[in-house]
């Protein structure tokens, strides 16, 4: 973030236009957001640690999510899998993960054939907007993809 | 943890084979280990409820692996498929390997 700002060429009239607090503000508001949340590699990283160089394909998972969220300190999500569950297809396990939160990692669900369904709610912590990813890895090794973005009002990570 | 408020819940009766909610709440403050204290200025120490897994009739049909983003006094609702009358046992573990329990009754009809 701050060898981007650095790597913009800045003239004498940018400057000045953006002089006092305008210029600080814009600073701050960059700058701040980004030490508290993941950013994309921790993303990648906190994915890859769960499945692996797994490509994920987009489908088969209905996240059921508030459009906006006013207490980030208890959001309630929910999930459901596309899957007969049973012991030749079924979905093994369901991760969870916040793209916005200081660590992305949210939750991983286990099943089993005998679970029935692949379906959960859970209450969970959100810092700020933005997106919830979840990874279905199925029996066979396939893992599915959904995503679908939260607009939170107040954050919920205390300070 | 030991005295740990919970709450579980099972439907009351279900059917061979249907698939039914369960649903368990437990009473902690589920620290992430982000938060200052106001007075000294130094970061809380995390400790939360990593792990929590359900057995039905001693098999277990769901698990997970819970990180600080879930909520205080967490709450979760799972699914199982009905086979036989019997027990559900919800078990919570924290970050210092305490853990504890509570069950509900399945009824098949």
């Amino acid at each position: 973030m701050i060898n981007k700002l650095e790597m913009q060429p800045v003239t004498r009239r940018d400057l000045l236009r953006y002089a006092g607090t305008g210029a600080l503000a814009a600073v701050a508001a960059g700058l701040l957001p980004a030490m508290a949340q993941a950013d994309a590699k921790m993303m990648a990283d906190a994915m890859k640690k769960l499945i692996g160089d797994k490509k994920p394909t987009d489908g088969k998972i209905t996240l059921e999510l508030p459009q906006i969220a006013e207490n980030g300190r208890t959001v309630p999500i929910g999930f459901e899998v596309d899957s007969p569950m049973t012991d030749a297809d079924h979905v093994k396990s369901v991760h969870i993960f916040a793209d916005g939160n200081p660590r992305p990692d949210v939750a991983s669900f286990h099943f089993t054939p005998q679970s029935g369904t692949a379906k959960v709610g859970v209450r969970i912590r959100l810092a700020k907007t933005q997106n919830i990813v979840a990874l279905a890895e199925m029996s066979d090794g396939s893992v599915y993809m959904g995503k679908a973005p939260v607009k939170v009002t107040i954050g919920g990570c205390g300070g | 943890m030991a005295k740990a408020k919970t709450r579980v819940k099972v439907p009351k009766s279900v059917k061979k084979g249907e698939v039914f909610e369960a649903k368990a709440l437990i009473k902690h403050k589920m620290e992430t280990g982000q938060r200052k204290d106001r007075k000294t200025g130094e970061k809380v120490p995390r400790f939360i409820i990593n792990k929590f897994t359900a057995e039905y009739n001693g098999k277990q049909v769901f698990a997970s692996d819970w990180h600080p983003a879930i909520a205080a006094n967490p709450f979760i609702s799972f699914h199982a498929k009905a086979s036989e009358s019997g027990t559900m046992v919800f078990k919570w573990t924290d970050d210092k390997g305490k853990t504890v329990e509570a069950s509900a009754k399945v009824n098949v009809a």
